[in-house]
């Protein structure tokens, strides 16, 4: 019994160490299915006709100061805990079949400490139409210089 | 309907408009600044006129930020003789992680503590890792934005530094 108390303890503490070794979850955890192009979210946001998501920006701060997708509000950072603390908080109020866009854009998409985080929560608790805009190299490239709709501030 | 759509296109190509950035390009003069290093000392740009300036932008939390901060110590360990002057800036939102890595991991060269605003005087720094190069006389010659640019950017530096010295 002692003893397979004690590979069990070790199972346990081997997961949490291996979690922690491992940092945050990356964008290539997200499925290509729940991709959203950066034209695509600006073609949606140009029609009149299509229902608008809620955008969420999932990134730093100093990031969204300085130019965001107009109307976007900020999540804050998701690799840190008040980051998704925060991100929790604003979608608590939302029915669960609520468009979501997130997008951070910090850096080139396979170095992203952001968005497979901030994904990966959404979906534990229970949002089934969340979309991660796909950004290939940063939010400047791929969003600002292709004249897509931005706004400044906090 | 017609009517709706173009209205609703005009207020996109506006809304576009406003909040955009204009990244400074190669050839403009780079815009004097003055920031704080991580031991509080200020620390302007205007300081290191006639030296080769590589500005870099980055934080602790971008990866590929990091894997470049040793190439630039060596190099302003290298070439700083010549003329060379490596500077980093930190865009992280909170500077404690930024101070905690610079103590693990010391630069040859001087940290600066950046914001939002300074990132706008530049017209937007809006992806990490950002690389400037400031000729002597204080114009941007030089603007790399992503990784995987070291190689270019030694070789660049080494031309500048010795078309200052012929």
């Amino acid at each position: 019994m002692r003893f397979t108390s004690g590979v069990v303890a070790l199972c346990v503490l081997s997961v949490a160490w291996n979690a922690a070794l491992a940092g945050p979850k990356p964008a290539s955890s997200i499925p290509a299915s729940s991709l959203i192009q950066p034209a695509d979210l600006a073609a949606t946001l140009q029609s009149s006709t299509a229902p608008k998501p809620l955008i969420l920006q999932v990134g730093f701060r100093t990031m969204f100061v300085q130019s965001h997708i107009s109307g976007a509000d900020y999540a804050g950072p998701a690799n840190e805990d008040k980051g998704l603390r925060r991100l929790r908080e604003r979608v608590a109020t939302l029915a669960k079949d609520s468009l979501i866009v997130i997008y951070c854009g910090c850096c080139p998409w396979d170095h992203c400490p952001n968005v497979g985080e901030a994904f990966a929560a959404l979906r534990e608790l229970g949002f089934t139409q969340v979309r991660v805009m796909y950004i290939a190299d940063n939010f400047g490239d791929d969003w600002v210089n292709k004249g897509y709709p931005v706004a400044k501030g906090s | 309907m017609k009517l709706l759509a173009r209205i609703a296109a005009a207020a996109f190509v506006s809304a576009s408009l406003c909040g955009a950035v204009d990244s400074k390009a190669v050839g403009e003069m780079a815009p004097d600044f003055s920031r704080a290093d991580l031991a509080g000392k200020p620390v302007h740009l205007a300081d290191y006129h006639g030296k080769l300036v590589l500005l870099n932008f980055w934080a602790s939390w971008c990866g590929p930020c990091l894997e470049e901060m040793p190439k630039f110590s060596a190099w302003q360990r290298e070439y700083g003789a010549q003329g060379l002057q490596v500077i980093g800036v930190s865009m992280d939102d909170d500077m404690a992680p930024a101070r905690r890595l610079i103590a693990k991991r010391p630069t040859s060269y001087p940290i600066l503590v950046g914001d939002a605003q300074l990132g706008e005087t530049f017209g937007g720094v809006l992806g990490l890792p950002l690389t400037y190069l400031i000729d002597r006389e204080g114009r941007i010659v030089a603007r790399y934005q992503g990784d995987g640019e070291l190689a270019k950017m030694e070789a660049k530096i080494k031309g500048l530094l010795a078309h200052r010295g012929r």
